[in-house]
């Protein structure tokens, strides 16, 4: 079976690998780097598990195909943390009792962060909009809210 | 499964890989790569173009046009078409509205093709690039009808339609799913008035059948009337004529019947 190489930034780290051709990003992330924080839950995009952020964006892993990455910049929830010290995201999801089974966890790190990183004081709705695209089965999404709002009021997002 | 990604600059090269057998055309991945990783084998081979006209939306005070790669995200933000947004954003949560492209939606099957929906109330034309031939623009409606009968090759680039004139343009799609979900129906119009009586209407609905359809009877329905609870009142009773709604896990095409007159009504008259 054919490889193909690839080549980006992933959180603040280059990165090249060999693939299989057709491979998601999902499955380079995890199959080939290592990197476990993107979940791979419906390979359909609906429910958010394995989102990401690419240049800026949010993005799918699961519906992107690895080699039309090349030259991107990637960042996982496995890059939030720093030195040790968790994002203040984090600290907030721990804080709030934001996460249950913690599969849907990262998806929804990444879909706030990118959120924070656009409008450092969004308002509730702009929260749950923002989340609209992941879904968690555990937690009833409150008290994820409430750890972005409780980020937001913490006003130290912006740091990383 | 193994897929061989070709890359090309222009669309015309594209056009002609996409005549190789297996060949499929690749844009924001929503539903090539969901086909992909559920398992479809009929294509081994898919085709992008880098092309940067095709991600372009280019708006005049009388025409709009918006090239296929353009996403959903792209139209949500773009300044010049506010009356778009709301269609833009109904489109999934924003991880997808970030990927999804106009082009894509022209060949989503229901109950997706939100934006397909508005685009045919706008009367919007589609143009379709061929390699080796010179490219042609078809009316939406027409597209609809042929797109599955499409030879290898096509690429719809853009889709063009006249701006509507403020307040001319309603859209409503109604979800069960908050504040993001897929559609139990979507309805979208373009209402010319005088003094309150509807001189022309268009109407497109989504699903009511397995793609996105124009209401022809609700429009003729309407022409002539006023914008009333009365005045409405033989379009509503129109509203299913030619309709085939769709059932799925969201809705039976009982529900959907059934509630397609009440929305349509609240559109209306909103």
């Amino acid at each position: 079976m054919s490889k193909v190489p690839i080549h980006f930034t992933l959180n603040g780290s280059e990165m090249s690998e060999f693939v299989e051709g057709g491979a998601t990003l999902l499955s380079a992330l995890r199959d080939k780097i290592g990197d476990l924080s993107p979940k791979g839950g419906c390979h359909q995009g609906t429910c958010g598990a394995c989102s990401v952020i690419i240049d800026g964006e949010l993005r799918l892993s699961c519906l992107t195909l690895a080699e039309t990455c090349n030259g991107v910049d990637i960042k996982t929830t496995s890059g939030l943390a720093k030195n040790g010290v968790l994002h203040p995201l984090q600290r907030a999801f721990a804080d709030a009792f934001a996460t249950q089974c913690g599969f849907c966890t990262p998806g929804m790190m990444m879909a706030s962060k990118v959120l924070l990183d656009h409008n450092p004081n969004p308002t509730r709705e702009e929260v749950v909009e923002a989340i609209s695209g992941n879904i968690c089965r555990c937690t009833g999404y409150e008290p994820i809210i409430q750890a972005v709002l409780i980020a937001v009021r913490a006003n130290t997002v912006n740091v990383a | 499964m193994s897929l061989t990604l070709q890359t090309f600059s222009t669309v015309g090269e594209a056009s002609a890989a996409l005549k190789a057998a297996g060949a499929r055309y690749l844009g924001g991945g929503t539903f090539v790569v969901r086909d992909a990783n559920e398992g479809d084998l009929s294509f081994s081979t898919v085709v992008r173009t880098t092309d940067p006209s095709l991600s372009a939306i280019a708006v005049s005070r009388s025409e709009v046009r918006i090239g296929a790669s353009a996403t959903m995200a792209a139209v949500a933000r773009h300044r010049d078409l506010g009356f778009l947004a709301k269609v833009a954003n109904a489109i999934g949560a924003p991880a997808i509205r970030n990927m999804a492209t106009v082009g894509g939606n022209l060949f989503a099957g229901s109950p997706y093709g939100d934006f397909t929906v508005a685009l045919l109330a706008l009367d919007a034309r589609v143009s379709v690039a061929d390699a080796g031939t010179p490219g042609v623009e078809l009316p939406l409606g027409v597209f609809l009808a042929e797109r599955d009968s499409f030879h290898a090759g096509k690429i719809a680039t853009a889709v063009t339609f006249e701006m509507p004139e403020k307040d001319e343009f309603r859209f409503l799609k109604v979800s069960r799913v908050k504040p993001r979900g897929v559609a139990v129906v979507s309805i979208a119009a373009v209402l010319k008035e005088d003094r309150n009586v509807i001189s022309s209407a268009r109407i497109a609905f989504g699903c009511m059948a397995d793609r996105p359809v124009r209401a022809k009877a609700v429009e003729a329905a309407l022409a002539g009337r006023q914008r009333t609870k009365e005045g409405i009142e033989p379009a509503l009773a129109a509203a299913l004529e030619g309709m085939s709604p769709i059932t799925d896990a969201i809705a039976s095409a009982w529900y959907r019947a059934e509630v397609l007159p009440v929305h349509l009504g609240r559109l209306l008259l909103a």
